[in-house]
């Protein structure tokens, strides 16, 4: 899912059937307490290294935005820095770094994050300061009517002037018809030029709440130390009534959509998604684990169907990927997306593309790709081990976007459990020319703007 | 009332974190050499059942006599080896859950490798990687494709404002040195570069007196020797690369324009820096985490983001390479303020150089990164990131044990000094790409 942070910053075979044995958990199991004021805290034990991760997930982000003030929840990520009474202008984030920690904060489509990553004894500086902003900020128009700018100054660096991710905010605006998804997270600049620091401060007193957030500890920390230390920091703050927008559900897609992006490039880019559904907390169906084996079976690896067949066998492509997150909100694509090597074209990869979803549908995959998927989700829930601040992610992740994060533990098995024929099934269900979505990036000259070629050179200038 | 209030907590807060600051963990680094002469770091680590390791070799682009050269090789190493192919090298490798990496830059090439500890993953794995070393195959046909897909990649990147600015700039910087061009070569070379002359390559570099072993994960010491014998088994003795040429420092004052069809420009602004084991280092190091390393609460990052809102993004850093790499400072503004936003990086620059940091900020720099240290060894990954660094750049072992001693060493005195004879924006390089505006007209 695409997150926007406050700073900067994917023949033939002899094939191994080996099954790897299901490896130990090592990091603690988790345990879980409600404050009466409803804030929902999640902790787990891991002591390899002194440190701690402590993250913020609010149950707020694009998709709950309305026409005319998409951004705002990016926006108020931005002002969550800029003061409360009590920590005045730039002290949240001196106090962090005078303790070595690091610190950010990111914006998705389902939540606003923050995070602190921090010798594990200096919690406690993380609690005091993240409650306080729960429900203190300030947000002085002054300083807002500065970071907007800001904040278009980041829209300019990651979408307006960056040709693939131009291409890409305007594949899910023509893919969704209703569904909040079709929002950008940054939020399109007519909008940003219009919002207000009055809409953020309604926007951060409806959703800002112990109520509508997850705390979220892994690290070397004991659960009942944590659990005090929060009631002590957050247990004071009070509830809000929280009434999530209401829903628009995506009508049901009537036929292929084809859109072309003309834009100054030097790269033609294909992105094509097909509508599909995803987990909820209401039914635990088995289809969205397929889609997500499916879409290892093509592009997890080097080893994947995608990478043999069309980077290294017919070479049509240059690079290629699918993505598809069953943890979300709200339906969402399964999308394909790439560039032709050198000598093919768009048409080609698409057509190769589709070849390769018809295959899908008409021969159940091996036993042998099967395999490979398993062993490397096993192999990867222990290397996602090593990094605490993932651990703390994937927890924040599930509980945000409405599942039991309970799940993050079963998520390996439930894709083990995933067979051929439910994938095929998958395949032939979903992956449907009538709620496809494909769009084209066709480069335009780059120098169609410029200035007379007299201004490239070094030249000798005194300041 | 509320101000006094805030006082008290913030010192509450300062001196929790003064106190806490001597607890460090030691990183218990083992070394020695394999029977050819390899260097060989290793850090157990046993808590999880997996395993790291990345063998580093002296064979970035700097060695190389065509641009491109040194990347090919590396890219070329898993495409086939002993009597597999790439499908079967790739297919033994992940049907057991493992990860390859690979990469090559300016200093440095690497072959890196993540493993679960479980047999068979572990033996499979080794096994392949040591193929992939001791008998890679260059296969013609994989040649052919690497050289579509980089020209590929060298065409998109010319869409991309900031790999135009970032290669202008090591251009403008280096001039004639090797660290000049772009690792990813030009289009003429890479269509160039003969198979012969990758296999020339990796037989002059990829050798045990070339590289450095760094080992991470659940082994004992006597494990870890024998994984370190057998992954660079097939290697010759060779030769350590020689020493790089020097760098020249920039003469004048040049502005570099590149017109481009973008709403921000973007800015690179700087000179070579230092080397990993320059005596100013320390000095510049902290001193330059005060300027513009420490995010938002740099010098730079309030000067230009919070007090201007000129820039998302806005930095400057030293690159300690094995010749002086970079100082570089940074940032993207719409074109109509790039001439605003450059005067206030160089205004900042150059009162950090004539005043330094005050004590205050020195002390809150020094308390960052000293406090920030277990951050820094808190994973296998970034404990095999601090091996490979410090066996390739020949740092003392001791070097994370002492980090924080020398970092609290620094004087607001040593920054100075070392800024003012180090650092010479009157002789900065200085690239702008992007649109049309009247910093552009003015230079002309």
């Amino acid at each position: 899912m695409l997150a926007f942070s406050k700073f900067n910053w994917l023949t033939l075979i002899v094939a191994i059937l080996v099954q790897l044995p299901i490896t130990p958990v090592i990091a603690g199991p988790g345990t879980e307490k409600t404050l009466p004021n409803g804030l929902k805290i999640i902790v787990k034990e891991d002591h390899r290294s002194p440190v701690v991760t402590s993250q913020v997930w609010y149950k707020i982000g694009a998709s709950y935005e309305h026409d005319g003030t998409t951004g705002i929840s990016h926006a108020l990520e931005h002002m969550m820095f800029k003061g409360t009474k009590r920590y005045g202008l730039g002290q949240f984030s001196q106090i962090i770094s005078d303790n070595g920690g690091d610190e950010n904060a990111f914006t998705g489509k389902d939540y606003t994050a923050y995070f602190q990553n921090l010798a594990a004894d200096r919690l406690a500086i993380a609690f005091e300061l993240e409650a306080d902003r729960m429900r203190n900020l300030t947000l002085p128009a002054a300083e807002f009517a500065k970071e907007i700018e800001v904040i278009k100054e980041e829209r300019r660096l990651r979408t307006d002037d960056n040709p693939v991710n131009l291409a890409t905010e305007h594949f899910y605006a023509n893919a969704f018809l209703l569904s909040p998804y079709r929002t950008p997270v940054i939020g399109w600049m007519t909008d940003l030029n219009v919002l207000s620091v009055d809409q953020l401060r309604t926007w951060y007193r409806l959703w800002y709440a112990p109520n509508n957030a997850t705390l979220v500890v892994v690290g070397d920390i004991k659960p009942e130390a944590v659990f005090a230390l929060a009631e002590q920091h957050f247990g004071p703050l009070k509830a809000e009534v929280i009434t999530p927008p209401q829903l628009r559900i995506e009508p049901q897609q009537l036929g292929i959509k084809r859109i072309t992006i003309k834009i100054p490039a030097k790269e033609p880019y294909l992105i094509m998604g097909y509508k599909v559904p995803v987990i909820t907390s209401q039914q635990d169906d088995w289809e969205p684990y397929a889609l997500e084996v499916l879409s290892y079976i093509l592009s997890g690896g080097d080893s994947s169907r995608l990478q043999r067949e069309l980077v290294r066998g017919s070479q049509v492509a240059a690079s290629i990927d699918t993505d598809y997150s069953a943890f979300s909100r709200l339906p969402e694509l399964f999308t394909l997306d790439g560039s032709p090597a050198k000598g093919h074209s768009i048409a080609e990869l698409e057509a190769s593309l589709r070849q390769q979803i018809k295959m899908l549908k008409q021969i159940p995959v091996t036993e042998a790709e099967l395999a490979r998927v398993r062993n490397q989700l096993i192999a990867s829930k222990v290397f996602q081990q090593d990094s605490i601040f993932y651990q703390a992610m994937e927890i924040g992740l599930l509980e945000s976007v409405g599942l039991d994060w309970h799940l993050a533990d079963k998520y390996v098995d439930k894709l083990s459990a995933i067979t051929a024929a439910q994938i095929q099934a998958v395949a032939n269900k979903y992956l449907l020319d009538d709620t496809l979505t494909v769009a084209v990036l066709e480069p335009q000259t780059m120098d169609s703007n410029s200035i007379p070629s007299n201004s490239s050179g070094v030249s000798n200038v005194i300041r | 009332m509320l101000f006094v209030n805030y006082l008290i907590r913030i010192s509450i807060l300062l001196l929790l974190a003064a106190t806490s600051a001597s607890g460090i963990a030691a990183v218990d680094i083992q070394t020695w050499k394999t029977d050819n002469g390899a260097k060989v770091l290793f850090v157990a680590a046993p808590d999880l059942p997996m395993l790291d390791i990345r063998i580093v070799f002296n064979a970035g682009s700097a060695r190389e006599t065509l641009p491109g050269q040194a990347y090919l090789t590396n890219s070329i190493l898993a495409e086939g080896a002993g009597n597999w192919n790439v499908e079967q090298i790739a297919e033994r490798l992940e049907s057991v859950g493992s990860n390859l990496n690979s990469g090559s830059l300016r200093d440095m090439a690497w072959l890196g490798l993540r493993t679960l500890t479980l047999q068979p993953a572990l033996d499979t794995s080794l096994e392949t990687m040591a193929t992939i070393l001791t008998s890679p195959s260059f296969p013609a046909a994989s040649l052919e494709r690497l050289r579509n897909l980089t020209l590929v990649k060298i065409h998109k990147s010319e869409q991309q404002p900031n790999e135009i600015g970032s290669k202008a700039f090591y251009q403008i910087l280096y001039g004639d040195h090797p660290y000049a061009h772009d690792p990813a070569g030009t289009p003429e070379t890479i269509t160039a570069i003969t198979r012969q002359q990758l296999i020339d390559y990796f037989q002059q570099y990829y050798v045990a007196s070339n590289a450095v072993v760094a080992i991470v994960g659940a082994v004992d010491r006597a494990t870890a020797e024998r994984i370190a014998a057998q992954v660079t088994s097939g290697l010759a003795t060779g030769q350590a690369a020689p020493a790089l040429s020097e760098v020249t420092a920039l003469p004048s004052s040049t502005v570099k324009h590149i017109n481009f069809p973008t709403a921000q420009s973007h800015i690179y602004t700087g000179q070579p820096g230092v080397t990993r084991e320059d005596p100013d280092f320390f000095p510049l190091y902290v001193g330059n985490h005060v300027l513009g390393g420490n995010g938002l609460v740099s010098i730079l990052g309030l000067e230009v983001r919070e007090a201007r809102g000129l820039s998302y993004s806005v930095y400057s850093y030293f690159i300690p390479m094995q010749r002086p790499g970079p100082f570089v400072m940074g940032l993207q503004t719409q074109n109509s303020q790039a001439e605003n936003a450059l005067d206030v990086l160089m205004q900042t620059l150059r009162k950090f150089s004539q005043t330094g940091p005050t004590p205050k900020q020195l002390e809150e720099a020094k308390r960052n990164i000293t406090g920030g240290f277990p951050l820094r060894i808190a994973s296998n990954g970034k404990i095999i990131e601090n091996l490979s660094m410090i066996g390739f750049y020949n740092l003392p072992l001791d070097y994370l044990d002492t980090f924080n001693a020398k970092v609290a060493a620094v004087t607001v005195e040593q920054v100075r000094d070392a800024f003012q004879r180090r650092v010479k924006p009157d002789n900065f390089a200085t690239v702008i790409v992007g649109g049309n505006s009247r910093v552009m007209t003015e230079s002309h």
